[in-house]
């Protein structure tokens, strides 16, 4: 694979990713526990979705296929999203939303604050302004894992369950494939962060009182290459009905 | 979209209520200063010289109930007002049309959030009256038991509500309670910028969209044009709660004034859009210099004030739904809160 092919692979994941995390905020609305929650789901879903548009455009003019942000946002099915499969789960009760969160938000600050530096000027730009959102991401979903996990005995099972549930996806936050090797070696791509998220996430999980599960291990599944749970392909058909029912249309 | 010249946005009233409808003051009638006590001649003087009422000052007790009754009103509606949106948040279709959705929804909690602290500076206490709406005790505007049946609705409601508002909200800016107007103005600015998009929504469906999108259009100001001239309220020149309001300077135009002007303003930007009002009666009226229009059909209004509407129901049912599923995590985060002090001390 070139080191462009590499890299549009390598920006849709990024892109892929933070937009259907967005899509998952957006069902929160009107549904969040408490009034400032509404308020502040809603600016992380911006921020993702705002750092979506980033990726895709930067994907699009690297296609060069004469299709825009929007199409690969809208037009594309569910074997071509590239994004994680931590991403596209339901959004569960808060403590599916929160765990989920943080471990996505973990990784995705250790990435983009190894983007920064990346060798591909454009990356790194984008990178910087999307990593003091991930920054305060980061630490929005630390503190509810600090609340949930010593908060009650209800909100410290619920976590726990929450946990159980996602850690199997978690695989894909810290192994890497041959484009993410490329990339790295380039001096392109964040390449794997596992360490570093493996050590912050034992040692929220050590304030939080939860008990770290064993790595996960990687499974036939793999949203990077496409493979994806059956909950994408409603996700999607969701997110994309205006683009899709109305093709000649402008919004 | 490339700079379209889009007919007079700024609000140019200076001055202007509707999140609110119908609010009760208590009063049977205007007392004069002579029959005031001491204390509420001096709240009144204050209040005709200008001067604002902060939560520390003496106030007279119909003054606070009426402000909490508006205020809480003024808050549910925001907050309820997410959620027609919220219908087709997940369908926006576009990543900028997505964005300001997500941007406005955000505003609006906001909104919400700063008017409910405004309610608590008269002594008001927030979970209280959230559970009152959702017993159904207070109301939130007719508006939002509507349903959004299209994306154009989104730019309808932008458009059409947001900017009805915005008439109601101007002259709330200089509403004599400080806490309630200083909110005002924060709201009011962003309430404009999301009228300008809402116009700007139907604008590109009518300028660049297909046969099927214009009709859309269409069809959405056919269906929020009516309610949008009932958020304005039933006409008030005979009401003793809407003179009480206007004394304490809470309320400064009635009803029908600020209808007009709702009006007046609007009917040109429906026709820059190249769309009709279904209203047959609505003409410029060359000797008043307004807009004439239709009869409005209040019993419309008045079944949905009583819930007998499209989604009345549903929204506070969500609405109710998402507190009492909420209560574990809330619960949680107070837990931990005490926890954290506990280990400070």
């Amino acid at each position: 694979m070139t080191t462009d092919q590499a890299l549009t692979e390598y920006l849709l994941r990024l892109a892929d990713t933070d937009m259907v995390l967005a899509q998952r905020f957006c069902e929160w609305c009107g549904n969040a526990p408490a009034l400032e929650e509404e308020v502040a789901m809603m600016n992380v879903g911006l921020d993702l979705l705002g750092q979506a548009r980033n990726w895709y455009e930067y994907a699009a003019e690297l296609r060069n296929d004469g299709h825009d942000a929007d199409f690969l946002a809208f037009r594309r099915n569910e074997r071509e999203y590239r994004n994680l499969l931590i991403a596209e789960q339901p959004r569960g009760d808060y403590a599916v939303t929160t765990a989920k969160q943080f471990f996505f938000d973990v990784w995705h600050h250790l990435v983009l604050t190894r983007l920064t530096e990346s060798s591909d000027e454009r990356i790194a730009g984008i990178a910087a302004k999307g990593l003091k959102e991930a920054t305060y991401h980061r630490r929005r979903s630390t503190e509810w894992m600090l609340r949930l996990g010593q908060g009650t005995e209800e909100s410290h099972r619920r976590l726990t369950d929450a946990v159980q549930n996602l850690w199997r996806f978690t695989c894909e936050l810290t192994d890497t494939d041959e484009i993410e090797d490329q990339l790295a070696e380039a001096g392109i791509g964040a390449g794997n962060v596992g360490d570093a998220w493996r050590a912050e996430v034992a040692r929220v999980f050590a304030e939080a009182g939860l008990e770290l599960p064993e790595p996960a291990r990687h499974f036939y599944m793999d949203g990077k290459n496409g493979k994806h749970t059956e909950h994408l392909g409603f996700l999607l058909a969701e997110m994309q009905y205006l683009p899709r029912a109305y093709p000649d249309a402008t919004w | 979209m490339a700079e379209t010249p889009v007919p007079a946005f700024r609000p140019r009233i200076k001055e202007a209520p509707m999140y609110a409808q119908q609010v009760d003051t208590g009063s049977k009638g205007l007392k004069s200063l002579d029959e005031m006590s001491p204390e509420e001649r001096h709240f009144q003087e204050k209040v005709d010289a200008e001067v604002r009422i902060e939560p520390k000052n003496w106030m007279p007790d119909g003054y606070r109930k009426t402000l909490i009754r508006q205020i809480s009103q003024h808050a549910h509606s925001e907050i309820v007002g997410m959620l027609p949106e919220g219908n087709w948040l997940t369908r926006a279709p576009s990543l900028k049309r997505k964005l300001q959705l997500m941007a406005k929804i955000q505003d609006e909690a906001g909104h919400g959030l700063y008017l409910y602290s405004a309610m608590e500076t008269l002594g008001a206490d927030r979970d209280e009256e959230i559970e009152k709406l959702h017993r159904g005790e207070v109301k939130f505007s007719s508006i939002f038991t509507y349903p959004t049946l299209t994306w154009a609705d989104m730019g309808a409601i932008g458009w059409l509500v947001d900017g009805a508002a915005i008439v109601n909200q101007v002259p709330l800016q200089r509403c004599s309670y400080g806490p309630y107007s200083r909110a005002m103005i924060r709201v009011c600015k962003e309430e404009s910028f999301h009228q300008r998009q809402g116009y700007e929504i139907l604008l590109t469906m009518m300028r660049e969209g297909t046969d099927q999108q214009k009709e859309m259009v269409q069809d959405a100001i056919n269906r929020f044009w009516w309610p949008s001239l009932m958020m304005f309220g039933p006409s008030d020149e005979n009401s003793p709660n809407s003179a009480q309001s206007m004394a304490w300077k809470i309320k400064r135009h009635g009803n029908d004034e600020l209808r007009q002007r709702f009006l007046d303003q609007t009917v040109p930007q429906l026709e820059f859009l190249g769309c009709t009002a279904p209203d047959p009666d609505l003409k410029w009226n060359e000797e008043t210099g307004h807009y004439d229009f239709g009869e409005i059909q209040w019993q419309e209004f008045f079944d949905v004030l009583k819930g007998h509407s499209p989604c009345g129901v549903e929204r506070i049912q969500q609405r109710k739904k998402a507190i009492d599923e909420g209560q574990w995590v809330r619960d949680a985060a107070v837990a931990y809160a005490d926890k954290q002090k506990a280990n400070a001390a």
